[in-house]
């Protein structure tokens, strides 16, 4: 049996109808988009254009709203630096606590710069209250960054409500929409966004490919200074092809939703529900009414997540951890090893946070994998269980 | 066995086959040592004769691919050892042993030089000794090295 890959959080496999559309632009279609006097470059900024709209159409917006970026880090960092950039005595952000680091450090670095933030707790399924939003805005509160759904536990808000507040007080809204744009509705309209972050390579896109919309008047401070590319807001030579396959992919996944999303959500549901009759010691994290239809998370008491990790990838399942062993392994230093910020703020034990997993399904994934996956589970976690100190079956 | 992962092949080896895992019944000493950085705990049992020589020691491990590689390894090296030369080994002999971890890991094998040495001072305590013995046969092999 082939693989099962369900690290998609981490970036999904591009669809060949993706990687076919970018060929000619790394071969033969090598002009510049801003050429504009000859064919060769004429030819590379039609298609730029054309990516502009697919994206756009993807998120409900007009083309003009769309700027291409590097990643959704870059994205994350653009509007959260660029609209505190021109806040003037605006100097407060509002966060939540399980926010990616691409959001949180950002924040960081701006109080580091005299800028204030307040972290909206969750609860333990991941949400935050509309209420516990309201209260935390200020007169002085400049930004809400919320992301629409959280990587390491699937938990989606209810972005919309949380829209309407910022709508109310007349605050800038970021969402950050990466692990969602693609995989199931992202309207940055009904959000009421000021700004949103998505990036290509969660739905089956190219890595290096991503983008920020920027509702209409939005105004932000680049992060680059340079050329006049992407309207002065992001200089830099274009990643033609890349963009090139953000529109295919952006154009695939608005048409295909429908039948992939409720295709992964019933598989995900399949899934958990396996994992749970496994073992009464095994917990879902992140709530499970509202959650991602590709995502399934969980810790496993009295065993570590790097081990769970390893192991499943010897029984060809790739995955994830949020644990803190597994964390940075190529840092040069222990210190460097931290459990996940999310998983401590749903509550789950520090010690053991160590034992998540996270698993990400894709539109290629089928119920096969799903019963590998639960074939191979007790194998692994039984093992786990003989060798720790800390397990005493009942 | 193709190794892609970040943990050489014989750390691998001793991860997915761990030499000596389990317990000793009536062992000669036992400790469970924590790591707080990552929360791996490490419990080892020593079977020690008369003359002093570790006839056995088996390990339970909680804890990442590092650690429990790390604790395999250990009880390889204890078995057969005197006690003195038991306390010789450091986290480095294992970390050699294993032929190296990555910077990040090497405090895994702390815990089990540790485990080690607090397993030692459970069997002189059983044999109505003080468990300083062991410090000051500590100290002493840190004068002579």
């Amino acid at each position: 049996m082939s693989p099962v890959y369900l690290d998609n959080i981490a970036g999904t496999k591009p669809d060949p109808r993706v990687a076919e559309a970018m060929i000619p632009f790394i071969t033969e279609k090598y002009g510049n988009p801003s050429a504009h006097f000859y064919p060769l470059g004429r030819e590379s900024y039609n298609a730029v254009t054309k990516a502009r709209a697919q994206t756009a159409d993807l998120i409900n917006a007009k083309p003009e709203n769309i700027i291409f970026t590097s990643c959704g880090t870059e994205s994350n960092n653009m509007a959260i630096k660029g609209v505190l950039a021109l806040s003037g005595s605006r100097k407060h952000a509002v966060i939540t606590e399980i926010e990616h680091y691409s959001v949180q450090n950002p924040i960081l670095k701006m109080a580091s710069e005299g800028y204030s933030f307040t972290k909206l707790k969750v609860d333990k399924g991941g949400r935050i209250s509309p209420e516990s939003l309201e209260k935390a805005i200020r007169p002085d509160t400049a930004i809400v960054c919320v992301a629409h759904a959280n990587p390491e536990i699937g938990v989606m808000q209810d972005i919309e409500a949380i829209g309407r507040i910022c709508r109310e007080k007349g605050v800038h809204f970021h969402v950050d929409a990466v692990a969602s744009c693609g995989q199931t509705e992202v309207d940055a309209e009904k959000m009421n966004a000021s700004s949103l972050s998505l990036s290509a390579q969660n739905f089956y896109g190219p890595r290096g490919a991503a983008a920020l919309y920027l509702a209409p008047g939005v105004k932000i401070k680049p992060l680059f200074d340079g050329g006049f590319q992407e309207k002065g807001i992001r200089s830099g030579s274009e990643n033609v092809a890349g963009i090139v396959g953000l529109g295919k992919a952006a154009e695939i996944a608005k048409a295909e939703m429908g039948v992939y999303a409720p295709k992964m959500a019933a598989l995900r549901d399949k899934l958990i529900a396996g994992l749970k009759s496994q073992y009464d010691f095994l917990h879902i994290t992140g709530d499970e009414k509202h959650r991602l239809p590709s995502h399934v998370s969980f810790w496993v008491e009295y065993i570590e997540g790097e081990s769970l990790l390893m192991w499943y990838a010897q029984k060809g399942v790739y995955a994830a951890s949020g644990s803190a062993c597994s964390s940075n392994i190529l840092a040069d230093d222990e210190d460097e090893l931290q459990a996940s910020h999310v998983l401590t703020a749903v509550g789950v034990p520090t010690d053991v946070c160590a034992g998540s997993m996270t698993m990400t399904l894709s539109k290629y994934v089928e119920e096969a994998d799903i019963d590998h996956v639960l074939k191979v589970t007790p194998e692994i976690v039984d093992k786990l269980c003989a060798m720790s100190p800390a397990f005493n079956r009942k | 066995m193709s190794n892609m992962g970040p943990y050489s092949d014989l750390v691998m080896d001793h991860f997915m086959n761990p030499r000596n895992m389990g317990e000793i019944e009536n062992a000669s000493g036992v400790a469970e040592v924590g790591n707080p950085s990552c929360g791996d705990v490490m419990k080892l049992y020593l079977l020690i004769n008369n003359d002093g020589i570790i006839e056995d020691a088996k390990f339970k491990t909680f804890g990442c691919g590092a650690a429990i590689a790390s604790s395999s390894m250990a009880t390889e090296l204890l078995k057969g050892a005197r006690v003195e030369d038991a306390l010789k080994l450091t986290n480095q002999a294992i970390v050699d042993a294993l032929g190296g971890l990555p910077p990040a890991k090497i405090h895994c094998s702390v815990m089990a030089e540790e485990a080690v040495e607090e397993a030692l001072k459970d069997y002189f305590v059983k044999a109505g000794k003080d468990a300083s013995v062991v410090d000051e046969m500590k100290a002493q092999i840190k004068k002579d090295h």
